[in-house]
């Protein structure tokens, strides 16, 4: 049945692909969970919603309110999305060096964009949120990083199409921002499959923004669960581009940077493995990169792009 | 991948000598540099040497217990410490320490 009465019923229930060509030997199998898929375009689309629910569910969010979040693209396209169909205004702070189809997208799907210092990167992003709620009492930050529907999204939804669609799964890699899909896939896998590994992919931040004041400027997402992983990996922007042609040159899946920092990590999973089989999460589609040059520029001049504009 | 202490030329034991990258917030307490080298047997062995060496950094590697600082990860060889041995962590000759603020995404 692909008949929905709205767009947000597409929400959830992406495909999985096998990228098997990008396996290191026979036996084993590594798939690739297309979040692209999704309507507004990326994984966040499940915790925008469910967000919003539950806050509408316990009464935080009445008709009409002003929504407010920090974001780095993604989760605010997915908020524009469900707040455009349920009647919310939203405002993203957003670091002022994303990449610009994100700030076009955001403003085309109605958000209102306040700009933090792009140097200072997300952390600087929740820093002017929690300040404009503060001195605001009107706006209502569901605050991703710390709100439960983030992983619950994951958990509920995520987690359970993934053990349906490969009940054979030994290792999950996924990139690691707010820790959502970590913390909801990992709890529902290791729940009815305790032999499953967790392994997160994170970009060098740190080396990335330069303007952090002090290591207390430092921050963690309260949803984060240590854990909850197994094995946690840095995977650097020239290889995430890397693998981010490779996936489209060898098995036509069109995806965004994060992801070739996920297949990256995946692909060193299953190096580990005689046999066994890897899914990896890949958050959004490549259509919101092309102005990277990611598949078209000199692969060092793309990979030094990278430290400048936040493509995470 | 050889770990532990091996012998030199002159058949004096030598630590694993490894290089340690910076971030750019704490290399003011380490003469500006971005990259050092420094040896040990395990990622703390390289943090007590490091720290010997530029004082500054002992706030901001350890935490009041002893244990890394909440707000650094490390990673040996892009392989965060946390999840092998914390600062028991082996290191190997040639060995990468990257030492990066905690920051957030998405």
């Amino acid at each position: 049945m692909a008949r929905f009465d709205s767009v947000l019923g597409l929400i959830g229930d992406t495909p999985l692909v096998s990228i098997d060509a990008l396996a290191p030997r026979p036996g084993v199998h590594i798939l690739a969970k297309l979040e692209g898929q999704n309507p507004g375009g990326s994984s966040k689309d499940r915790i925008a919603l469910k967000m919003v629910e539950l806050a509408e569910r316990d009464g935080s969010l009445q008709p009409g309110d002003t929504i407010l979040e920090p974001s780095s693209g993604n989760t605010g396209i997915g908020l524009a999305l469900v707040a455009k169909l349920r009647g919310y205004r939203l405002r993203v702070v957003m670091p002022d060096n994303v990449s610009p189809e994100r700030r076009q997208l955001l403003e085309i799907f109605g958000a209102e964009i306040v700009s933090s210092p792009g140097e200072e990167g997300s952390n600087g992003a929740i820093r002017l949120a929690e300040k404009l709620a503060a001195d605001d009492p009107a706006l209502r930050m569901l605050f991703q990083y710390g709100n439960p529907a983030n992983p619950l999204a994951h958990y509920e939804g995520t987690g359970p199409e993934i053990l349906r669609d490969c009940p054979e799964v030994d290792v999950f890699v996924a990139g690691l921002g707010t820790s959502g899909t970590l913390m909801g896939v990992g709890r529902y896998l290791k729940e009815r499959k305790p032999s499953v590994q967790v392994v997160a992919v994170e970009p060098p931040s740190g080396e990335l923004v330069q303007g952090l004041r002090s290591l207390e400027d430092g921050f963690v997402p309260p949803i984060f669960d240590p854990g909850v992983l197994d094995r946690k990996l840095i995977v650097r922007p020239r290889e995430s581009i890397e693998w981010v042609r490779r996936l489209l040159d060898e098995c036509g899946v069109f995806a965004g940077i994060s992801s070739g920092a996920a297949v990256a990590g995946a692909v060193k999973a299953a190096a580990q493995l005689d046999t066994g089989t890897v899914v990896t999460l890949l958050p959004d589609a490549g259509w919101k990169y092309l102005s990277s040059g990611a598949w078209t520029d000199d692969l060092d001049v793309v990979a030094e792009r990278a430290t400048r504009i936040n493509y995470w | 991948m050889r770990v532990g202490f091996h012998r030199g030329m002159d058949g004096k034991v030598v630590a694993m000598a490894v290089e340690v990258r910076l971030p750019t917030l704490l290399r003011p307490v380490a003469d500006g540099s971005s990259s050092v080298s420094a040896e040990g047997e395990t990622v703390g062995d390289v943090f007590r040497q490091l720290i010997g060496r530029y004082p500054g950094l002992a706030d901001n590697l350890i935490g009041e217990d002893g244990s890394l600082h909440k707000f650094v990860n490390v990673y040996r060889n892009d392989d965060d410490i946390r999840y092998l041995d914390a600062l028991d962590t082996k290191v190997a000759d040639g060995d990468v320490i990257s030492i990066l603020p905690a920051v957030a995404g998405g």
